[in-house]
């Protein structure tokens, strides 16, 4: 496995969130101003850390949805809600622009994206797991980076879809970018198929052949992605171009 | 203290007795790995501890099984803040298998199918701080979490223990591993939340 550097002690730094936008009825966007942001890689996380009057707190890892340099110099979280959680129902539902929480980062230097990797990419995203395959779409036009790009979305409906407009866009005006989506519970109105999970039809179909030797981002819950990573593998992807990151829990 | 995230009360639901600063309780057991499961056959599995002069001590499946095992419950903390209490594994301490190995050096580097690599203090890993595990509650290690065998250090994060671990080399001298190279701390003792490089 490939080694990565990565530098310098991380701190913590106040980030005061400057704009919201919601991208599904379940899931928010927050636009943060971080003073100092040293920049990051697509693909990589922050911690986030939320303190209650009393000094009680509580921190939980996101990933970074946006891409760096940001127009607006802002570093973009997508957080999807969970109904038990602690942390992400605060920032879906309850920090308005002007508040501050604090951030650390970035983290990881294993499931990212550089834009002089020259292999064509394969992004396999499941639910929220989209979030920093989404950085890396973005990442690629930002730097002008002409690698061919295939996502592939596993989601439960057409509602739940993550950047469906910026996605649509994308597909239009980026070349050499694909997004095939595989919808789990109801597809859209004229869809082919009925809704199911993604399988080796779709990554056979809609991935890029083993021969091509794509460098594969795999993220999702755990059993998507041990789901989509074993069909890679016996499709004869090489497991060591097959990064993975897993959230959630099994029982 | 941090700034005051306004409108922020928390669930409380980690004010429990044994979890480390900055972890939260959690009763499934997630799955974090860089890559795809790697599925070993028993018959292709060996554990080779490798000494700083090159010695090498190997066992196969059926030698490793033929080892004094022991039962062991544990409380197990990841840098991804989740914690899992009172986990019970079975599998061989490193103290048996360090038995008959000449080695007066200070550190190792865990080695795992698949590539993977973590670096740990051999004192770390003797007096009864670390087995190589090849049940998770009663059963056979699912290949998810690990099996059929993994390290398991409980008192230090548990990237630490290793997944698929197939070996040990053991260093004179600290050598990052595979998540320390990427801006993970070198040591990663939970209860001083040592998660990044500087921690």
């Amino acid at each position: 496995m490939a080694r990565t550097a990565v530098s310098g002690r991380l701190r913590w730094r106040v980030a005061t969130l400057s704009e919201a936008r919601w991208e599904t009825s379940t899931a928010r966007t927050l636009a943060l101003d971080v003073p100092d942001w040293p920049g990051h890689l697509p693909g990589q996380h922050v911690d986030v850390r939320l303190t209650a009057e009393d000094g009680y707190s509580a921190q939980r890892s996101y990933s970074i949805a946006s891409a760096w340099p940001h127009p607006d110099g802002k570093v973009e979280l997508t957080v999807q809600r969970l109904d038990d959680g602690e942390v992400s129902p605060y920032l879906t539902d309850v920090v308005e622009p002007g508040e501050q929480v604090e951030l650390r980062g970035p983290v990881g230097g294993w499931f990212v994206w550089r834009d002089k990797q020259p292999a064509p990419v394969l992004l396999i995203g499941g639910g929220s797991g989209v979030v920093p395959l989404m950085a890396m779409v973005r990442a690629r036009a930002t730097a002008g980076a002409k690698q061919p790009f295939r996502l592939i979305y596993s989601v439960r409906t057409p509602e739940d879809v993550l950047y469906a407009d910026e996605l649509h866009r994308r597909v239009r005006d980026d070349a050499g970018l694909d997004v095939h989506f595989v919808y789990t519970r109801k597809t859209p109105e004229g869809w082919s198929s009925p809704p199911k999970r993604i399988d080796v039809a779709a990554l056979n179909t809609y991935g890029w052949p083993p021969d091509f030797q794509p460098d594969c981002y795999v993220c999702g819950p755990t059993t998507f992605v041990e789901t989509a990573a074993d069909i890679l593998v016996a499709l004869g992807h090489d497991p060591r171009r097959i990064r993975t990151e897993r959230f959630g829990g099994t029982s | 203290m941090g700034i005051i995230s306004r409108g922020f009360g928390g669930r409380r639901r980690e004010s429990v007795p044994g979890l480390p600063p900055g972890q939260y309780l959690t009763h499934d057991f997630p799955v974090l790995s860089a890559g795809p499961t790697p599925r070993i056959p028993l018959d292709r599995w060996r554990f080779t501890i490798t000494t700083e002069t090159g010695e090498k001590t190997s066992w196969n499946w059926t030698e490793f099984q033929a080892l004094p095992a022991e039962d062991f419950t544990v409380d197990i903390h990841c840098v991804t803040k989740w914690s899992k209490l009172g986990t019970t594994w079975r599998g061989v301490s490193l103290d048996t298998l360090m038995e008959n190995v000449e080695s007066a050096a200070d550190y190792s580097m865990v080695h795992s199918f698949g590539g993977y690599t973590t670096n740990v203090p051999m004192e770390d890993l003797l007096d009864g701080k670390a087995w190589v595990a090849y049940k998770f509650d009663g059963e056979d290690l699912d290949p998810e979490h690990g099996g059929p065998a993994r390290l398991v250090v409980p008192h230090l994060y548990f990237w630490k223990s290793a997944k698929w671990v197939n070996g040990l080399q053991l260093m004179d001298e600290d050598e990052p591993g595979f998540w320390e190279a990427a801006g993970y701390h070198m040591y990663g003792d939970p209860w001083r939340e040592q998660r990044y490089q500087g921690d």
